[in-house]
């Protein structure tokens, strides 16, 4: 099992949802965060005066996936969240050791 | 305060002023002017409870919110007590001094409920003026938010309202010297927003700049909070402008109507600036030109047209704009919610444009006419004096009672570990929002 976490531009985060919804991926976390990569930051203004922001804000999914469709969820994310513009974000890969659905006691791939 | 169209005028007003008790008492009561002032008063206050907590509230960060909102409202508190102990004695007492009134109107004494000022109940005129008095020190938080002791703050605007408001307030309004030579000044350019803005800008200086000044920081918290505020200070300012005229009659529909023009042209000429220059106008922008109109056209509101209110919002929305960027960006001074380059300014441009339109000779930006004998030269003459005399005084005030405060609070600022947790948590223990 993998954990998929992608930062995304928030707009994007519907279409996201949609794309690994077709896919048969049943659930997953959205959170709001800010941060900064190539994009760097973007101005502000207050009362004639502009301020550099530093952190923008981005939408971060985590998704726990079976292996065998880790290919195809990362696809369908690029496709979905990508304008081609800098900012789209960023796609991590990492190793999922466990996963226990709550109410049933289920375990690995039946808890995904 | 009051318009004086001619001389007579003038002199029933300041007789009314200096013999309450004696030379009104004959005077009915109107229940229409009543009605008027008592709304005017809640309008007022309105102005510090919520409107100006609001607006102040916004524009500080998450952890100070609270601190701002309860700074506000401990200042109305202490200075309404203030107000019932001296303060309406100092202001507007029957003293024959031209410098105060002395205190025997301490505590209300004398005053019952058939007490006169005007044609109006002596508690209801001493009620209107008490939001007044409440609001001048609330507009000077703006200039020390996020690093001043709580204790510090209650000290010093306790001081300052005693020893520079209520004095001043005296010289314009209650029959002191500025009063007799003069001054137009119909709701408070200088009694309110000149001291204001100059404590304001003193105290910043004194008190150094919050940590992260100029940088991104500092930025404002929540500015819907802060456009709340500001639309109930539009609101409530009608309270201010058009309830000076202390009747429900045309002097005050005039000051209502002016007022408004003023704020609408503050507010369209900040949008316009800010477009212009940063191709973008900002809500930030539009609310605080709104402020600087509304600021300008106080002392103005019983003397101007409605085609001359038009020039004072522009001078107003202008003349503060490139103020605040001055002192922000040029002088780097943090008078952190520009405090001074929008009341202090503003008080200053409009006492001094009240001097030139009142004059009946203008054409179509005619005002309601100088006073027999004098001339737009001599009235200018006069406001610049009114406006120095408060200046000067509110400064040298300003600096002695930091002084004094910071001698006996062990320092005006919290510690550099303080001002980084956040005044809600080291001043009072609890924070603005739980999310």
């Amino acid at each position: 099992m993998k954990l998929i976490t992608a930062i995304i531009k928030p707009f994007k985060a519907d279409d996201v949802r949609e794309a690994l919804s077709a896919l048969g991926i049943s659930g997953m976390t959205l959170t709001e965060v800010k941060g900064f990569g190539r994009q760097k930051g973007h101005t502000e203004l207050y009362r004639g005066a502009e301020y550099v922001i530093d952190f923008l804000p981005k939408a971060k999914l985590e998704i726990a996936v079976a292996n065998d469709l880790v290919e195809q969820v990362v696809d369908a994310i690029c496709k979905a969240a990508g304008t081609g513009k800098i900012g789209d974000g960023k796609i991590f890969v990492a190793d999922l050791d466990q996963v226990i659905r709550i109410r049933t006691g289920e375990t690995g791939n039946d808890a995904l | 305060m009051r318009t004086r169209k001619t001389a007579c005028h003038f002199f029933i007003a300041l007789a009314a002023m200096l013999l309450p008790s004696l030379a009104l008492a004959q005077d009915d009561l109107n229940g229409a002017n009543t009605a008027w002032i008592l709304t005017s008063t809640a309008l007022v206050l309105f102005m510090t409870l919520p409107g100006l907590s609001l607006f102040y509230g916004g524009l500080v960060r998450t952890k100070n919110v609270l601190s701002v909102l309860m700074q506000c409202f401990s200042i109305a508190v202490v200075i309404s007590i203030l107000w019932l102990l001296v303060g309406y004695s100092i202001a507007f007492g029957p003293s024959e001094s031209a410098y105060w009134g002395g205190l025997s109107r301490a505590l209300f004494a004398g005053i019952d409920l058939d007490s006169m000022s005007g044609d109006i109940p002596e508690t209801v005129f001493a009620a209107f003026q008490m939001t007044f008095a409440i609001i001048t020190p609330a507009l000077i938080v703006g200039a020390f938010v996020e690093r001043i002791k709580f204790s510090a703050m209650l000290l010093f605007c306790t001081l300052w309202t005693l020893f520079v408001y209520f004095p001043v307030a005296n010289w314009v309004w209650g029959g002191g010297w500025l009063g007799q030579m003069g001054l137009i000044d119909f709701a408070g350019g200088t009694v309110v927003h000149v001291t204001a803005g100059v404590a304001a800008l003193v105290t910043a200086m004194i008190l150094g700049p919050r940590k992260g000044f100029l940088s991104a920081a500092t930025l404002p918290h929540n500015l819907t909070m802060s456009f709340t505020g500001a639309a109930m200070l539009w609101v409530g300012w009608f309270g201010f402008n058009a309830g000076s005229a202390l009747a429900a009659d045309g002097a005050a529909g005039m000051a209502l109507f002016v007022t408004h023009i003023s704020a609408s042209v503050g507010a369209l000429t900040w949008i316009a600036i800010e477009w212009l220059k940063y191709g973008k106008p900002s809500g930030l922008g539009a609310i605080t030109g709104m402020v600087a109109g509304l600021a300008t056209i106080t002392p103005a509101s019983g003397s101007v047209g409605p085609a001359g209110a038009l020039l004072v919002g522009l001078s107003g929305g202008v003349i503060c704009y490139y103020a605040t960027a001055y002192l922000k960006q040029g002088l780097k001074i943090d008078d952190s919610l520009d405090v001074f380059p929008v009341h202090g300014v503003g008080g200053i441009v409009g006492t001094f444009l009240a001097g030139i339109l009142v004059s009946a000779d203008l054409g179509i930006f005619s005002g309601n006419g100088l006073a027999e004998g004098a001339t737009i030269g001599s009235q200018v003459g006069v406001q610049v004096t009114g406006i120095i005399a408060t200046g000067v005084y509110t400064a040298l005030l300003t600096v002695v009672l930091l002084k004094v405060v910071a001698a006996l609070t062990g320092g005006l600022r919290v510690d550099e570990e303080q001002e980084q947790q956040g005044l809600d948590i080291s001043d009072h223990d609890e924070k603005g929002y739980s999310m």
